[in-house]
């Protein structure tokens, strides 16, 4: 029997031979989906163990105090990290106020704009490179442009640093999400007399902002999780911040601090803090997702 | 490159459309280059006010490039250059003062694949009036209900307007596409294959609305479907390889084609 005949008779070929290939084909596809559950459940439990410790560590400290006060000096008990949670939302603020703008109005600009020109490869190369450099090496660009030009660390350096850290995330995604819209959306606003800036205001933008603001929400996460870039450029305190332009405390940093000293009082505070700030970038996530998500 | 210089193509307009001008746009030794690639030679040809012409040829032959030169949708193409003129009642869209916003404005386009934009229908309707700065809501309203009804659209959209248009249905989007064409009252309708995607129920209801249409609008519509063609146009031109070979009325394409190769496609011999 020739190959191609054989090959199409499939349930009707009655040859012996025939029907034991099939059945050890159909036994290595059921191998081969094992191995590919069993991997991806492997892949959740670094997820969920963490999930399990903060909960169990952070849980017990967790009480409203937290939120409203200082943190203990060395050795003591009580207190809390309000000043920490402020300072990690006005740091990763000020970074979103910088970059967000930036980084969306660029990736306008390499997508919409002139995508073959030199200066939208120059762009998006710098992007891309950027994501690859260490995030303290951000905190050393803040600390260079900032820090050592006002004489003080404050939360405007570590701002500038996530804004750094968090800028090529936001260009390269925005670029995606901008991909993604149908170009039949752009020539049909053409078609109908608009302008590049009515097209991209009115059609494109709507269209990707969903997915934009996922990847914005993918750099704040990331952001406000970095310890690095704010050492020295937030530095730390254990005073509420009157003003952006002083020492300021961070989740990250207060996390860093706490779980390097032998005290089991702030020990137990770090894993607190450590819940919190992943309570609240999953709070974020989910939250931005949802509203984002309801389209037409 | 051809070199000769063809006659113009006699307009076929005869009395029994006295409406309109026979030279309503008017393309004069038109040839247009993707790049190094000619599309279109030496194209002459009239097409005459509120009457329908079609566009009719195989894959390739320029038929679509020479309608998205009469609102210059190609300059969105990087490479492209013309030569020669297209006159729309005797003005040229090429002269310096003429902004292609504005060009584009006055002239509406339907594409192959429906494309509404993810919004309401109200608002896809009143996106030309809006982009023009036109937000006052009784003109908006008044717009909507004289594009839908003239896109045959109005009584089955009526009760929800301001639901999204991606829940229509192909046929539904298509005509929504349209009244969308038509709501700044423009002069001509370009219409690049409008029915290719469509079921054949579908398609019956998008040509008795072009029929409809050419009270109002000049209509130029490429298809591929030679029926098609014969259903609603009132001329037909026939293109092979970037030249326009016989520009007529279309009975007369279809019974009597004077040129060779015409006869070949009509007939389905090639293409």
């Amino acid at each position: 029997m020739d190959s191609i005949a054989s090959y199409s008779l499939g349930f009707f070929n009655n040859d012996p031979s025939e029907n034991t290939k099939v059945i050890a084909r159909s036994l290595k596809n059921r191998i081969l989906s094992g191995i590919c559950i069993a991997l991806s459940l492997l892949t959740m439990v670094p997820l969920i163990s963490i999930i399990f410790l903060l909960l169990k560590k952070g849980l017990p400290l967790l009480g409203l105090n937290i939120f409203t006060e200082l943190p203990p000096a060395a050795g003591m008990a009580g207190g809390g990290f309000g000043n920490a949670i402020i300072g990690t939302l006005a740091m990763v603020g000020i970074g979103l106020a910088i970059s967000g703008p930036a980084g969306i109005l660029s990736a306008i600009y390499i997508n919409e704009y002139s995508p073959a020109s030199r200066l939208a490869q120059a762009v998006r190369m710098v992007a891309k490179l950027l994501t690859g450099i260490p995030s303290i090496i951000c905190g050393v660009f803040a600390f260079a442009v900032v820090v050592m030009a006002t004489g003080t660390f404050s939360a405007y350096a570590g701002g500038l640093a996530l804004a750094v850290l968090m800028l090529p995330t936001i260009i390269l995604t925005s670029e995606q999400a901008l991909m993604g819209v149908q170009s039949a959306y752009r020539e049909a606003a053409y078609g109908l007399g608009a302008t590049r800036f009515q097209a991209i205001a009115r059609v494109v933008l709507p269209d990707a902002f969903p997915a934009i603001m996922t990847g914005v929400m993918l750099a704040v996460a990331r952001a406000a999780g970095e310890t690095a870039p704010l050492i020295f450029t937030a530095l730390f305190s254990q005073f509420w911040a009157k003003s952006l332009n002083e020492p300021t405390a961070s989740l990250s940093v207060l996390i860093y601090n706490f779980s390097t000293v032998p005290f089991p009082h702030q020990i137990a505070m770090a894993w607190t803090a450590s819940l919190v700030l992943v309570a609240f970038v999953t709070l974020a996530n989910i939250t931005a997702q949802t509203i984002f998500s309801r389209r037409h | 490159m051809q070199t000769t210089k063809e006659a113009p193509v006699k307009m076929p307009l005869d009395d029994s459309n006295p409406l309109g001008r026979p030279d309503f746009i008017s393309v004069k030794d038109f040839n247009f280059f993707y790049g190094k690639k000619q599309a279109l030679y030496d194209i002459n040809m009239d097409i005459p006010e509120r009457q329908v012409t079609a566009f009719i040829g195989p894959s390739g032959c320029g038929k679509s490039t020479l309608l998205r030169n009469f609102n210059r949708m190609n300059e969105l193409i990087d490479g492209i250059h013309n030569s020669g003129d297209i006159r729309i009642l005797g003005k040229s869209i090429y002269d310096k003062g003429v902004e292609v916003i504005s060009l584009r404005r006055s002239i509406g386009m339907v594409f192959q694949k429906s494309n509404p934009f993810p919004k309401s229908i109200y608002e896809n309707v009143v996106f030309a009036l809006r982009i023009s700065g036109n937000s006052k809501k009784s003109e908006l309203d008044e717009c909507v209900e004289r594009s839908l009804r003239g896109a045959a659209l109005w009584n089955e959209v009526k009760d929800r307007l301001h639901e999204s248009a991606l829940g229509l249905s192909g046929g539904q989007m298509q005509r929504l596409c349209i009244a969308r064409a038509i709501a700044n009252r423009p002069k001509v309708l370009l219409m690049d294959e409008p029915c290719s995607a469509l079921d054949p129920i579908a398609t019956v209801k998008v040509e008795e609305l072009i029929r409809e249409l050419k009270q109002q609008f000049t209509i130029v519509i490429v298809t591929h479907n030679m029926q098609q063609a014969t259903r609603c146009s009132d001329n037909t031109a026939f293109f092979y390889l970037g030249k326009l070979v016989e520009y007529a009325d279309t009975q007369k394409i279809f019974s009597n084609p004077s040129e060779k190769q015409t006869e070949d496609y009509i007939t389905g011999r090639f293409g």
